[in-house]
């Protein structure tokens, strides 16, 4: 068995230890938010948290996640900066397709969790890594700064004690 | 993708397209029944109606406003820009407004094509009477029941912000008379407003559906799970490696022991893994052993084709434009350029999927598809069903560009053929591998020009020769499209082009392929205009001109290229002085009856390229959503960038060479470019605005390229090692 936490719901699970946490979120839990776009890391779209680090959940095995805590963009509002973040990017009409975005605002909350202002050069590192074929980034940038400018709200905590 | 001139507006047959029709849960619906005026194809009858109402506006007790989209939402804002037609005329609260995507049915047939569609750059104008006029009935019937209910004369009534405000103030809000308005019948005569009281259309909107688009809740075709559909399977299906080669036999002895996997199933094109989830069928399908029957299978080589068609191109194909380029001989200077454009895949970010629910009597499908209802003819046939029995859910697709507008329905068909081999719901799913190696791809081209300019520096005749895969031969839209041995999709922007070039000849080879080719985001001007542009730009130098200047002496019958060259070049400095090593390019190109021009701002150093900044106009029309028409150029050039700097997919024995985001790279966004766009003022209804944004950015940054290095670059994508060189 393999116990860890999706989105604050304590889980143990034993689907086949190499199956990828995306295709675990997709497929057994119902959580289609993180989206499948490449498989080998390349594309970002599946990003999501793993105790506060952006990761690649496509190629994230579950036997990695034991006793760690996972965070997807269906949650991602919950926190402070994952609001921020969701508002700056509805202020800034960044969404085309939207199926990469996602994976974008993963990338950029984590980011902006733990640099409050990023410089470009410091996006750039950050935002790399996710690819949008709509051709969002500029708006992408924009709203990263946006939501570095916005108050970050204290939200409570949602509490889930299913097993 | 579909290209072909056509009018702004469809002609609409007012008497006969309004009906009512009781909603199941109350309020007022307006279904749309209309007479396609100037129905430019035919390519498929319609199947009979299986969903009904066929309802473009519900307005629900509570006030909420629901709009059918019947176009399908692949980035480009219908989901916003066809609610907004609708708020324009029916004087809504815009907060109240919701979309919904319309399932496959008649009544969402596109207005000019006579089959529901979504595709060259026309969803816009050819909803743009046709969604005011039902905001128009709607809003009409509000009133006339507010009016009645107040005994008052409708005319004395106004609407404001949904509500309908009567002459001694009386206010009714819209929720509270839609059913009273229900029962009315629609009005004969709809007057429309005129542009210059326009509130929504025209005013840069925010989208609709980006609150679920940001919070994981949006459902595209892949999200369909075992929530919405109970016993939900997934497959993933092994194709030939080759084009066009079959299944000898296989071996699924080590793929039937994989927990999790339930069945295998071959289908026309290969053997599919079914299983209870994704992780499982992808094991189960590495697993599976295949022997191919290449027997009789054309086995395409990249080199050799390039090889080919340069050939070929020597020599003049079928006329698409007649001109006497007898001058040629006796010009004071001729320019002879050969271009090479590469076989591109769409890529889209959502791999290609389809779920198919088969029951005794019918089927039901979830899907992103631009092309509902030949899809819909399509799975009817591989069940032996009536159309009518094959419900499509549209679901909104991460992005599409062209791909998900199959003439032949491939990925449905799959999807079909699988769920009936394996009696349960099954969702098949392509992985990226196969979506890059899957064909369909955006045809490899080559053109030849042979250009003369006179003593005077005035081009005195143009010969154009193109090679190329046809992307509608032996489709329903071939009788249409394709006359005298010419793919209108082959030849477009250059056999009309708007530059006024005398003795002018464009002339087409179309070469015949095992690879599957389809209509990739601006279609054949997505190579055209990289033709038609670096050669201006190369007969300017030739000249001893300035591109800009060059340039307008043609564009005197076309004062809307003229002015959006114009735009493009003040806004963007042209001519002023740049920082060493910085040049720019420009280029301007009709299509889908709109214009776009752009001047990259270009460096090379130690052979890469790096576009700094683009500046584009547009001149679209009326423009209904500044906010998405400078979205949607951003995004073509992204797109058209990611072209001409990395997109190819090339073949060795007849098999594709790449195969995910590592050898078919996408722009990121550090290489992406500041871009300002500038969208021309003025129009009385709107053209395009998804595709014309692409064709003219790999000119630009190849005339950039040329200025700032001396070495013009007529293959793509770049090749940084011609670079090195000069």
């Amino acid at each position: 068995m393999i116990r860890f936490t999706v989105n604050g719901e304590h889980l143990e699970t034993n689907v086949p230890p190499e199956t990828p946490l995306l295709w675990f979120l997709r497929d057994n839990l119902s959580l289609t938010g993180t989206k499948f776009g490449c498989g080998i890391a390349l594309c970002g779209a599946c990003t999501v948290h793993v105790d506060g680090v952006p990761m690649r959940s496509c190629s994230t095995p579950v036997s990695s996640l034991n006793g760690k805590k996972v965070t997807t963009i269906e949650e991602i509002g919950r926190t402070p900066v994952g609001k921020a973040v969701q508002a700056a990017w509805i202020a800034e009409d960044v969404v085309q397709c939207g199926y990469c975005q996602s994976g974008q605002i993963m990338s950029a909350t984590a980011l902006l969790a733990k640099n409050k202002s990023p410089s470009d050069s410091e996006i750039d590192a950050a935002m790399s890594g996710n690819i949008c074929r709509c051709g969002t980034y500029n708006r992408v940038r924009a709203a990263i700064k946006t939501a570095a400018a916005l108050p970050r709200l204290r939200l409570k905590p949602k509490h889930r004690g299913r097993k | 993708m579909i290209t072909t001139k056509r009018e702004s507006n469809s002609k609409i047959n007012r008497r006969d397209f309004l009906k009512t029709s009781a909603a199941a849960s109350g309020g007022l619906v307006i279904g749309f029944h209309f007479v396609t005026g100037n129905k430019v194809a035919n390519a498929q009858e319609p199947p009979k109606p299986n969903v009904a109402p066929n309802a473009f506006l519900r307005i629900a007790r509570d006030g909420s406003v629901t709009v059918q989209v019947k176009h399908l939402e692949f980035g480009q804002g219908v989901t916003t820009s066809l609610p907004m037609l609708v708020a324009e005329e029916l004087g809504c609260d815009w907060t109240k407004v919701r979309a919904e995507l319309a399932p496959a049915a008649p009544a969402y047939a596109h207005t000019m094509f006579g089959m529901q569609m979504t595709g060259g750059s026309s969803s816009v104008l050819n909803s743009w009477e046709q969604m005011r006029m039902v905001g128009a009935a709607a809003r009409t019937m509000l009133v006339t029941a507010a009016a009645t209910k107040w005994k008052v004369a409708p005319d004395k009534c106004r609407v404001e912000n949904g509500v309908v405000i009567g002459p001694a103030n009386q206010r009714a809000n819209f929720g509270d008379l839609a059913d009273a308005a229900n029962k009315l019948t629609p009005p004969e005569k709809i007057a429309l407003k005129e542009a210059k009281d326009f509130r929504i259309i025209g005013k840069s909107t925010k989208r609709i559906d980006a609150p679920a688009k940001v919070n994981g809740s949006a459902m595209f075709g892949l999200d369909v799970t075992a929530k919405q559909v109970p016993n939900l399977h997934v497959a993933l299906v092994k194709r030939s490696p080759v084009f066009g080669g079959k299944v000898k036999s296989f071996n699924a002895d080590k793929v039937k022991g994989i927990s999790g996997v339930t069945h295998v199933v071959q289908t026309a094109n290969g053997v599919a893994v079914v299983a209870k989830n994704f992780w499982a069928a992808k094991v189960g399908r590495d697993a599976l052993e295949i022997i191919w029957d290449f027997d009789g299978v054309a086995k395409p080589d990249s080199a050799e084709l390039r090889k080919a068609y340069l050939d070929i191109a020597k020599t003049p194909g079928a006329v698409a434009k007649a001109g006497n380029v007898e001058s040629l001989k006796t010009a004071a200077k001729t320019v002879t350029a050969e271009f090479e454009l590469p076989y591109l895949a769409h890529a889209p970010m959502e791999p290609l999927n389809c779920t198919v629910n088969v029951s005794a009597n019918g089927c039901e499908i979830w899907v992103g598809t631009q092309f509902q209802t030949v899809d819909q003819g399509a799975a009817a046939q591989v069940l032996g069903m009536k159309p009518e029995q094959v419900k499509i859910n549209t679901m909104l697709a991460g992005g599409g560009f062209g791909r998900r507008a199959n003439p032949t329905s491939d990925y449905i068909r799959e999807a079909v053929e699988i769920a009936k081999g394996a009696r349960v719901p099954v969702k098949t799913m392509w992985t990226r591998e196969d979506d890059i190696k899957g064909g369909f791809y955006r045809p490899m081209v080559a053109h030849r020009v042979v250009a003369g300019l006179d003593s005077a520096g005035k081009i005195s005749a143009w010969d154009h020769t193109i090679v190329g895969q046809s992307i509608l031969a032996g489709t329903p839209f071939a009788p249409m499209m394709v006359k005298n041995g010419v793919d209108a999709t082959s030849v477009e922007g250059v056999s009309d082009t708007p530059y006024d070039i005398p003795n002018m000849q464009a002339t087409l080879h179309t070469q015949q392929g095992g690879v599957p080719v389809l209509w990739w985001r601006s279609v054949g001007h997505t190579h055209t205009a990289f033709a038609m542009e670096s050669m201006m730009d190369d007969l300017a130098k030739a000249a001893g001109q300035d591109p800009v200047e060059f340039r307008r002496a043609y564009l005197g019958k076309h004062p809307r290229v003229l002015k959006v060259l114009n735009t493009v070049a003040e806004k963007a400095n042209w001519g002023k002085a740049l920082p060493k090593g910085r040049a720019l390019g420009v280029a301007v190109h009709e299509s889908f009856g709109s214009v776009c021009g752009q001047v990259a701002e270009v460096s090379v150093e130690g052979g890469q390229i790096k576009v700094h900044r683009v500046v584009a106009a547009i001149d679209c029309g009326l423009a209904v959503n500044p906010l998405t028409i400078a979205a949607q150029v951003e995004g073509a050039i992204a797109f058209g960038l990611t072209a001409a700097l990395y997109g190819k997919v090339t073949f060795k024995d007849g098999m594709v060479e790449q195969s995910n985001f590592n050898d078919y790279p996408i722009l990121r966004m550090t290489e992406m470019p500041k871009i300002e766009v500038h969208i021309i003022p003025g129009g009385v209804s709107p053209t395009g605005v998804g595709e014309p944004g692409t064709p003219p950015i790999a000119p630009a940054v190849a005339n950039a390229i040329f200025a700032l290095t001396g070495k013009r670059l007529r293959a793509l994508p770049f090749n940084a090692d011609d670079l090195k060189v000069a």
